[in-house]
């Protein structure tokens, strides 16, 4: 007989905090080329192992090894670099333009820029991400242009939401972009309904669910998952592990389970744990689930495992709660490195390449930007204006709303 | 013309939206194969197919945050709740999305869904099966929350709902769906079959939303109501013997409010009544605006009669549902100043 005990509550912490070295020796990673890469239409219950690995591709050597090499032509993956490299100037230059007061608030992607931007790569035009706040790269890959972007920033007259959203809350249907709420996670049911239509009108075209690793402790998330579990719609669930939800370690939301994939075994679904810092992989395992969907096989479950290498926003000081080295320390390495390293490794790319192509990424971004900035800024220039408050609320206007707008003065 | 309880009436509306636009569909819990368990949606599955009228697992924000997501992608989600008071669940996926969704982004991406729930009391429900949460959908930018009383306004305004480009909220009075009830539990109850307002027009028409109907015409006081309690209201000022104009709203967001207050400002005295509890319920809102907008024409403050500020109760229902006689008294303080 098992001895009797009082309960004791279980609060997981991080073993490492500010003041110790970085330690990531708990985290297993395979060697690249190591995980099996089952076809497509393998029964879920055959490939439950890849919810507790981590699929590879790119090795330290800069190699694209294994059978998620998908062989992918140079000139896409030079696309794809300077997607990654024109995101992380774009993020900060709008970090400093949030510091100068041009703006309330920003958020950046920094190491992350890998999985929004490879993930982008695999779809199709009419298929449609349901993403979060850090998911930018999806519309930078897209070609959305920057300057629009840097008006939704700036709140200004050229903004495309006319100054209702805070910052990087954009929206663009014909992008295959989704309004973000700012709310988590209730974007996650929305993906599994649009996709659950395309499901009733037998189109083709499919959704992408984008949700933080803390924000799967919402029920939105596991509501989602029943529903896509039933109906099996062509839909894509994304987990973006950063290991960071602010200041709390991606433990509190994982609670027992072994990893977020595996969060999808209990509902049929099949679960793919990816280097998010990998473009190669990333964008490998995007376009297997793709497969899936496009087949009518249904729902995966992709986390992708990276790390939030800057604040949680720029209202966030992440060195008040881990070490500040840790984003250095971190195993999975640099997104934009690594691609980099890996094209020099093809030759078809060299470091005086990449600075020049920094530098031309920098003038594009800075034109973008004074062009946005002559329109105008949060504070300063032309503005979207009082009667854009009231527009929209409802197709139509009803006359509760007239008669407010009218004591506005508009 | 045909008869129909209102049951039968948004069943039809139903049929109506399905036959002509294909992009209609039905989703909610048990409202598939059994077509609900108060049988609004029987007889759908099987002739629209599984695919425009299935069940759904037990989430009402799965309900409602996937209907956000159809409704996104062009269809024309028609959700029910089995109860309003399930709704909370989803509230955050009504008020945070499908309500925000035009606004936010600009018009580029919108949510044309209708989300019924069956509302209030009057059937033994206790606290769990009767509750009139209007108030907490009026609140929310972004929403219009309908609630008929007949059978054919249910129809219509069902219709309009459906073909309306925004969110709705159209909650159904189920103490009505089978008859009328004007308040007298004790006496037998009417069918839809034995009363005027069972008559419904085949076929489709509408009736537009934000247009209240004055139900009976009068010139003592206005008695302003909707849902259950427009029967209520016809049957107290019955027994006063007052020359009262009830106006039942219909619609609560957009309001009518150029009907009520022509009405207020002709007659002087107004009584508001809901069977949804009386703070901070839809009649606050209501007597501010009659009184900003007809002070100079009131002989007497406006009266609120609702239910009362506790949960709804299941022995003391009819402690507690705002019947005729409460009514009465409150018509006849107002006659009285």
């Amino acid at each position: 007989m098992t001895e009797e005990r009082a309960p004791s509550l279980h609060v997981p912490a991080p073993s490492i905090r500010p003041g110790d070295d970085p330690d990531f020796s708990h985290v297993s990673i395979p060697r690249a080329g190591e995980v099996d890469r089952p076809d497509p239409a393998t029964p879920p219950e055959e490939m439950r192992d890849l919810a507790f690995s981590i699929i590879r591709v790119l090795n330290r050597k800069g190699e694209a090894v294994g059978p998620w090499a998908s062989g992918l032509d140079s000139e896409t993956l030079l696309q794809g670099l300077r997607d990654m490299m024109k995101l992380r100037i774009y993020d900060a230059r709008m970090m400093t333009a949030q510091r100068q007061g041009k703006t309330s608030f920003y958020m950046q992607h920094l190491g992350e820029e890998a999985i929004s931007c490879a993930f982008q790569r695999a779809l199709r035009k009419g298929d449609m991400n349901f993403p979060t706040y850090r998911q930018a790269g999806l519309l930078i890959a897209s070609g959305y242009p920057l300057v629009k972007m840097m008006n939704q920033v700036y709140s200004n007259d050229g903004d495309p939401v006319r100054g209702r959203q805070l910052p990087v809350f954009y929206s663009s249907k014909e992008h295959g972009f989704f309004s973000i709420s700012g709310n988590l996670a209730t974007q996650y049911p929305q993906a599994v309904g649009w996709a659950m239509a395309a499901a009733i009108k037998g189109d083709k075209r499919l959704a992408a669910a984008w949700i933080g690793d803390g924000s799967t402790a919402e029920s939105d998330f596991h509501g989602a998952l029943v529903f896509a579990s039933t109906y099996k719609p062509p839909v894509i669930l994304n987990i973006v592990n950063n290991q960071w939800a602010i200041s709390t370690f991606q433990g509190i939301a994982r609670g027992g389970a072994g990893t977020f994939a595996a969060r999808g075994h209990g509902f049929g679904l099949p679960a793919l744990r990816v280097d998010g810092n990998d473009y190669l992989a990333v964008h490998a395992a995007a376009t297997w689930a793709t497969e899936r969907a496009r087949a009518d096989l249904g729902p995966t479950i992709i986390e992708f495992v990276t790390y939030r290498a800057g604040g949680h926003s720029t209202s966030d000081d992440p060195s008040a709660y881990r070490p500040k080295e840790e984003g250095t320390a971190w195993p999975l390495g640099d997104p934009i490195l690594r691609l980099k390293t890996h094209l020099i490794a093809l030759g078809v790319w060299s470091e005086e390449r990449h600075t020049q192509a920094e530098a031309e990424i920098k003038a594009e971004v800075v034109a973008a930007q004074k062009e946005a900035e002559a329109i105008g800024t949060l504070h300063s220039g032309r503005r979207p204006t009082p009667r854009d408050m009231f527009e929209d609320v409802f197709a139509e206007m009803p006359p509760h709303l007239i008669r407010q707008r009218h004591e506005v003065g508009y | 013309m045909p008869r129909m309880t209102m049951i039968e009436a948004i069943r039809d509306a139903h049929v109506v939206a399905m036959e002509a636009d294909p992009d209609v569909i039905v989703m909610g819990e048990d409202v598939g194969y059994f077509g609900g368990v108060f049988r609004c949606t029987a007889g759908l599955q099987k002739q629209f197919g599984v695919a425009r009228c299935f069940d759904t697992p037990i989430s009402e924000l799965g309900i409602v945050g996937t209907g956000v997501g159809m409704a996104a992608y062009g269809l024309k989600p028609v959700i029910e709740i089995q109860f309003a008071d399930y709704m909370y669940p989803g509230y955050d996926q009504l008020v945070s999305e499908a309500a925000r969704l035009r606004y936010r982004s600009a018009g580029e991406f919108t949510c044309p869904m209708v989300v019924r729930m069956p509302t209030g009391g009057g059937i033994f429900g206790a606290q769990t099966h009767s509750q009139s949460p209007e108030a907490l959908f009026t609140h929310v930018a972004g929403l219009k929350t309908v609630v008929p009383s007949t059978p054919a306004d249910a129809k219509g305004l069902l219709l309009a709902a459906i073909a309306d480009p925004d969110p709705v909220i159209f909650l159904e009075p189920k103490r009505l769906y089978n008859g009328p009830y004007d308040g007298h539990h004790d006496r037998p109850s009417v069918p839809w079959s034995k009363h005027p307002d069972g008559e419904v027009e085949a076929g489709h028409y509408t009736i537009p939303l934000g247009k209240a109907r004055i139900v009976r015409e009068g010139t003592d006081a206005t008695l302003v109501t909707y849902g259950t309690m427009v029967h209520v209201a016809l049957a107290a000022v019955e027994e006063a013997g007052i020359d009262v104009e009830v106006i039942d709203l219909r619609t609560l967001l957009p309001l009518d409010l150029e009907t009520i207050t022509a009405s207020v400002c002709k007659t002087g005295r107004c009584v508001v009544l809901h069977e949804a509890t009386l703070t901070s319920g839809y009649g606050a809102e209501l007597a501010a605006l009659i009184q900003q907008d007809c002070f100079y024409s009131l002989e007497a403050p406006i009266l609120r009669v609702a239910g009362w500020d506790t949960p709804y109760p299941h022995a003391q229902e009819w402690d507690y549902f705002p019947g005729p006689a409460r009514v009465r008294r409150a018509l006849e303080t107002v006659m009285k100043d």
